[in-house]
């Protein structure tokens, strides 16, 4: 057009696609770093809904004797804080990092499936709701633990089909946001950009989403046997109907432990982004990650029992299930090891997501100690259901899953927003965060091994100075989130301008750092040069 | 090492300024100590060794581990103004340390299997009880013949206990002698004699577990799962239902006593002829306010942790009692519905005699404002079962 005025700028500024505007832009988008904002948020909430949970626990359990609530709604608050920092904070957050960086590290424009990707997050707050609203319902929520075991989740009132139902929307947005990561790495990567060029953010999530995929409908279908066994006078989990109440537990751990990995493998990869950056060198054993993180998807599939040792298996299936668990002691080492490596000899800067990715290796690993341990069968008879375990699954989940999505968080925060966050809040955050939750989660090692069960309201009087002390630590590592919060949305509002790279070095790991920040409305609207990918590493 | 675990511990104790070994039961029980207790059977020992074979197996890799992390840390920062290595693989290296942990892990396998099989070998044993959980008590019935056969009761928590875990009671729970680990009835067994524990459930999944016996195993509604124990000296010692089993879940404890044998056998006499003198009386008929007096105590012993000590009840949950069509209504649907329960309702046709059921049913018949007016004699009972 030779004579181009004003209004024609505009009308051409409509193929760019900007964001719409107001509310309606979230509800209708499909738009890969809206619909990944959605997810961090909802992530994010839900944390903090999720630990306002674990406080209630956390301030009963603060000295011998009930004080504040009844034993029936503790279970409760222990069954809703499981499932709500599960399915509502870590996976959400994870999905949101996916739909985010995926595509910008792809060199694609977007999702392969964008109006699914809607869907998929907007079950989301539709089933968080109905799951909340059980607390309120005659008879108070589910209060069987998360794992919803038969018979005593059957006692549920009103709340049993509005807590299977939630798990269903929930399992529905899990298979279609797994699906899309899936069609996505898989068709959409720049001309150049092979598998095994693939950052290991998005490998570990590749293989997480098949995990999703296998796992979720058995989740789901269990689920729905204890709605008919409730219901429509079915007897799958009965003894008394010729069913068996352990045939539950079977199928729970074969979705329950692909699940841990679930919410830990993508961890894996952010830390293997990370600890590069900062250590100014390309990535230890690139190769032997990704057959590391397949390995340990493998074996997620073979395992399960082990979280059933008390129930009765026979010694052979006692034995297999020792052995087979004690193998991913091998490629989890190997992870280890690579990351150490990877550090050595490095030039390495602390900023706040190398700290945090510091102290994931270095607690992670110590729930991978305790994980052996609890592996070896005859110890676990002594172990299970203890506060050893809870110490090793929130050493695991905690500084493990949560620690990472902190260092991606702060990682990738001035890559999203274009503003570099504050950098003496964060170390702020994180040491008020990894101190306390060592002084939160420790003490539990010692009080499970001297014998106190897990789940319980009210405890013996020789368990009261390591709880004190538990309680303590937990309330300073939740408040010690509000500075989270407060620093993200500091970064949204403005500060230091970001350049593309961010980091020192960065380009050299990542397509995202070639990129504008904050980025383009849509990524890579043309591949990324070569040139670029085959310098990648 | 052991000598070094000692002194981390007491240093622990130091740090928290409590004297951790006198918190025990006095009969080395040990609860308060920070490591699992070596416990007084010979699986618990087993275990207890495996636990520190791996502890310290852990401790030495994590040293190593940890030992190159922090001196990388330290010698490999920027502002050190070291240059980067290029490096990024070394077979030989990713080779070895794939290797040495699954040699590692080979012989942590080994002793592991080996206390697995002597943990499933129940052969030989010399007595046999079965451990039922209860919703939330246990029941212990003891099989073998000459060695308490005919002995059967139920062990729920003391009432001082009972009393001080109620919410908002006031009661400080250091007062309580053993708060929370002390029982009605305790488990009695003999010292040193291999007894065989056949345990099930009755309602939902429970677990029985005393840690200084090195075990824990679930308790299974329509399944039976065993275990063996062999204990060494005679004592009392303590432990939990470990299974998540409803809101009293924390409020089920194990006690057993052991004794040595010749005590043993004079205490299964005294329970056996005890048996016999309690059977009730069913030509005897009771007034009304007999009759409620005595259904006040198993009611607060038995109904009122569900139904609530007032009779309210939890809307959704458990019915309320107070006002309830069952308890104002026919009184044979009443007495069969304490019986032989329905749904999350256990049947007490085993948990109560004669006696107590004729007495609960009036009482919550006549009490809470119900005032029925009518009662049901122990001698009409048994028509219903």
């Amino acid at each position: 057009m030779s004579v181009a005025t004003h209004d024609d700028a505009h009308a051409h500024d409509h193929h760019d696609h900007g964001p719409a505007k107001g509310f309606m832009r979230w509800v209708t988008t499909t738009n890969h770093k809206d619909i990944g904002t959605l997810y961090l948020i909802t992530g994010l909430i839900m944390f903090f809904v999720g630990g306002a949970m674990a406080l209630v626990i956390r301030a009963e359990l603060f000295e011998p004797g009930l004080q504040y609530v009844d034993p029936h709604f503790f279970n409760q608050m222990t069954t809703l804080h499981a499932l709500i920092m599960v399915f509502g904070a870590v996976m959400p957050a994870f999905a949101g990092l996916a739909n985010w960086m995926i595509p910008m590290m792809i060199g694609a424009p977007d999702m392969a499936l964008p109006r699914m990707n809607n869907w998929s997050f907007w079950l989301l707050p539709f089933s968080f709701v109905m799951l909340a609203s059980t607390l309120f319902m005659d008879g108070g929520a589910a209060a069987a633990g998360w794992t919803l075991y038969p018979p005593l989740v059957l006692q549920t009132g009103n709340a049993l089909p509005f807590t299977v139902f939630t798990v269903h929307m929930l399992g529905m947005s899990s298979i279609m946001a797994a699906i899309n990561i899936i069609v996505t790495v898989f068709n959409m990567r720049a001309p150049g950009m092979t598998m095994m060029k693939l950052p290991l953010f998005v490998w570990t999530w590749v293989i997480t989403a098949f995990l999703l995929i296998a796992v979720m409908p058995v989740f789901a279908g269990a689920v729905t046997m204890l709605l008919t066994d409730k219901f429509f006078g079915t007897s799958f989990f009965n003894a008394a109907g010729g069913g068996d109440p352990v045939l539950y537990q079977h199928l729970f751990w074969f979705f329950g432990h692909p699940e841990v990995y679930i919410l830990i493998l993508p961890s894996f990869g952010i830390i293997s982004s990370i600890i590069p950056t900062f250590s100014r060198k390309p990535l230890f054993g690139y190769a032997s990650m990704v057959y590391a993180t397949s390995a340990i998807g493998f074996l997620s599939f073979i395992v399960w029992a082990h979280h059933q040792y008390t129930v009765g298996m026979p010694i052979a299936g006692e034995l297999y299930f020792t052995y087979a668990t004690m193998l991913i002691a091998v490629p989890t080492g190997v992870k280890v090891f690579n990351w150490l490596a990877t550090m050595w000899k490095g030039a390495m800067t602390f900023e706040t997501p190398m700290l945090f990715a510091i102290a994931f290796v270095v607690l992670f690993t110590m729930g991978g100690f305790t994980g052996l341990m609890m592996s070896i069968s005859p110890a676990d008879l002594q172990y299970h259901d203890t506060y050893f375990i809870v110490a090793h699954f929130h050493y695991v989940l905690v500084p493990g899953a949560v620690f990472a999505l902190f260092a991606a968080a702060y990682y990738w925060l001035p890559k999203w927003t274009g503003h570099m966050y504050d950098e003496r809040l964060g170390q702020l955050h994180f040491w008020l965060t990894t101190i306390s939750v060592n002084i939160c989660f420790f003490p539990q090692h010692f009080v499970g091994l001297a014998g106190m069960p897990r789940r319980i309201p009210d405890y013996a009087v020789q368990f009261a100075e390591f709880n004190a002390m538990s309680s303590v630590g937990a309330f300073v590592f939740g408040f010690s989130q509000l500075i989270f919060a407060y620093v993200i949305y500091k970064a949204i509002q403005g500060g230091e301008k970001a350049t593309s790279e961010v980091w020192e070095g960065a380009e050299a790991h990542g397509l995202e750092w070639h990129l504008s920040s904050p980025p383009p409305y849509h990524s890579w609207t043309e591949a990324p040069p070569k040139e670029i990918i085959s310098d990648l590493h | 090492m052991k000598k070094t675990l000692q002194l981390l511990t007491s240093l622990w104790s130091v740090i928290w300024g409590v004297a951790y070994a006198e918190t025990g039961s006095g009969t080395g029980v040990g609860w308060g100590a920070l490591n699992l207790p070596a416990g007084a059977t010979p699986l618990s020992h087993d275990i207890h060794d495996l636990h520190m074979t791996i502890l310290w197996i852990c401790v030495a890799i994590g040293v190593i581990v940890y030992g190159i992390l922090i001196y990388s840390l330290i010698h490999h920062r920027k502002s050190k103004g070291v240059e980067p290595a290029k490096f990024h693989e070394n077979t030989k290296l990713e080779i070895l340390w794939t290797i040495i942990p699954f040699v590692i892990l080979i012989a942590m396998a080994i002793p592991a299997t080996k206390v697995m099989i002597k943990v499933y070998d129940t052969n030989e044993s010399e007595m046999t009880i079965k451990v039922t959980g209860y919703q939330w008590k246990w029941r212990y019935e003891y099989l073998t013949d000459g060695l308490g056969k005919g002995i059967d009761f139920f062990s729920s928590l003391d009432a001082k206990s009972n009393e001080a875990r109620q919410l908002g009671s006031k009661i400080d729970p250091t007062t309580v002698e053993h708060y929370l680990l002390n029982v009605d009835n305790p488990l009695v067994i003999p010292a040193n004699k291999k007894i065989r524990i056949l345990l099930t459930a009755a309602d939902v999944l429970h677990a029985w577990w005393v840690p200084e016996f090195g075990w824990k195993k679930d308790a299974i509604p329509g399944f039976v799962t065993d275990g063996w124990i062999k204990v060494e000296q005679p004592g009392i010692y303590r432990g939990q239902c470990a299974e998540l089993c409803g809101r009293d879940h924390g409020f089920m404890p194990i006690v057993v006593v052991v004794k040595p044998e010749a005590e043993y056998k004079e205490w299964v006499a005294e329970q056996l002829s005890k048996k016999e003198a309690n059977k009730v009386d069913l030509s005897k008929t009771l007034t009304l306010d007999e009759l409620n007096t005595k259904g006040k105590e198993v009611y607060a012993a038995n109904c009122a942790a569900c139904h609530m000590p007032e009779g309210e009840g939890m809307a959704g949950t458990f019915p309320a009692i107070k006002g309830s069509k069952v308890a104002l209504g026919p009184i044979a649907d009443h007495v069969k519905l304490v019986l032989h329960g329905k749904a999350a309702m256990p049947a007490f046709k085993d948990q109560l005699n004669d006696l107590e059921t004729a007495a609960v049913v009036t009482y919550q018949r006549n009490g809470f404002g119900n005032n029925k007016g009518d009662s049901v004699q122990p001698a009409d009972i048994q028509a219903y079962k």
